[in-house]
């Protein structure tokens, strides 16, 4: 299993523990990747200032793939819906891919039709499989409960991702969850936004609504909220004290990746997990798996 | 109050000509998209089914000068309950665009425009960075992309980028 992997601009400088332990979960079962230095931002931050900017660099991205390999992995869901949209759009208009390539000429790339862009919990889902990745566990994480945040663009607008999940009721990321033996608990406003795109323009609204949702996941001693995009993570992990200030609450909820606890189940070195980087510190949910 | 002589009756054309904002049209007023949205429910004054109507009404200075265009947060909730297809995150990015090109673009958003024009990234990537990441065992991350540059240079409006 072969991917170029698209780590986009936030994850590479901010979210460094998101890539470790990522990077060492595929090691792990058997995922290949290929570093490519000239991917650049995907094009999301510029779409609201100019949708055909945003699709001419996810368009130059996806001719650099084109020379290196039809599969991508994503990481952040931003990521994720911006690509997996702009494949399928010039994949599907033969004049809007002309329009494309003679801008994208000027540079010396041509996008090419036949991608795949998969964010690396689908592939994880999809091409490792539950079972494929339940024969690597070692570590039975069944002493936690958690619970998971989607993040928007992981499934909507569902058109663009085939509908490979019912976007009003998901369950895959539960399942990934549950292979390392921990209990997942549900709560009322799973599919809400985190609100993080809007941090920059209203502070106050975009900390309401993650507010909302820290509210529920607090109410059910969880050890942890799990996420797999890196502005939901921003959003409930590094504002997560401004909002408790805010507000005058507590949490004190850790905020961990996916592949984080993951790799934990697999038995990967929690140094190399990158733990420490996370804000609100996960030691007592450590503290469990260590002494279990 | 709505006065009548201050309605453009072409905005809505204006807006489906957009490349996000092609089915503007269709909509009936059903409403799915306030009930549904996560900003509307902490603030009214973001009010999906409200812009798509001032939109079909002609009310172009008042949508492209407000604020509340910008309050969008893309969650895509509506656009996958709308029943008649408008697209709603596409039509609200149509009138960014729209707004941006006539200088009215939220300075959050000028912001991004030229941190990705500028350097092909969302960061102006430092020193400091890839020995962070040089520590951590990860490979180097390029500082500029002048492809990126040269590409969006003519597309983007003059206000963003200068």
């Amino acid at each position: 299993m072969k991917y170029a992997l698209f780590l986009g601009c936030t994850i590479s400088i901010r979210e460094q523990n998101y890539e470790m332990a990522t990077r060492e979960v595929a090691k792990k079962l058997g995922i290949e990747f290929i570093d490519v230095e000239d991917f650049s931002c995907c094009g999301f931050p510029i779409r609201p200032t100019s949708a055909e900017a945003s699709l001419l660099i996810a368009a130059r991205n996806l001719a650099i793939a084109a020379e290196i390999s039809e599969k991508i992995c994503t990481l952040c869901n931003a990521c994720t819906s911006t690509l997996t949209e702009a494949n399928k759009e010039l994949n599907n208009d033969k004049e809007l891919r002309k329009k494309v390539n003679k801008e994208l000429i000027n540079i010396g790339r041509k996008f090419k039709p036949g991608l795949n862009i998969k964010h690396f919990s689908r592939i994880l889902y999809e091409d490792v499989g539950l079972e494929g990745i339940k024969k690597k566990i070692v570590n039975d994480l069944s002493c936690l409960r958690f619970s998971v945040h989607y993040g928007c663009h992981y499934l909507r607008p569902s058109g663009i991702y085939d509908y490979f999940e019912d976007a009003e009721n998901p369950s895959t990321f539960e399942e990934l969850v549950e292979t390392t033996g921990a209990e997942v608990v549900d709560y009322k406003n799973k599919l809400d936004c985190c609100g993080s795109p809007i941090l920059g323009v209203e502070e106050n609204i975009a900390h309401s609504i993650a507010k909302r949702k820290l509210d529920s996941v607090k109410e059910n001693k969880v050890d942890a909220l799990i996420t797999i995009c890196p502005f939901c993570s921003i959003m409930f992990e590094k504002s997560q004290k401004k909002i408790e200030a805010k507000f005058n609450v507590e949490y004190n909820l850790p905020v961990l990746y996916y592949p984080q606890i993951l790799g934990l189940a697999l038995g990967i070195n929690i140094e190399q997990l990158g733990f420490r980087m996370n804000k609100i510190k996960p030691d007592a949910l450590l503290g469990k798996v260590i002494g279990s | 109050m709505i006065d009548s002589k201050e309605l453009d009756q072409n905005f809505k054309y204006e807006v489906s000509k957009e490349i996000e904002g092609a089915n503007i049209t269709r909509c009936f007023a059903c409403g799915t998209c306030t009930s549904s949205c996560p900003v509307r429910e902490i603030d009214n004054k973001y009010n999906p089914r409200k812009i798509i109507r001032m939109v079909l009404l002609g009310m172009r200075e008042r949508v492209l000068k407000s604020n509340f265009i910008w309050l969008c947060s893309t969650c895509c909730i509506c656009d996958d309950r709308c029943p008649q297809g408008v697209n709603l995150t596409k039509i609200m990015t149509a009138l960014k665009n729209i707004a941006a090109k006539e200088g009215y673009i939220h300075p959050f958003f000028r912001g991004q425009a030229r941190l990705v024009s500028t350097f092909g990234r969302l960061y102006d990537v430092e020193d400091f960075d890839n020995k962070k990441r040089m520590k951590l065992g990860l490979i180097q991350v390029k500082k500029n992309f002048e492809e990126v540059t040269k590409l969006t240079k003519n597309i983007l409006p003059k206000e963003a980028i200068q």
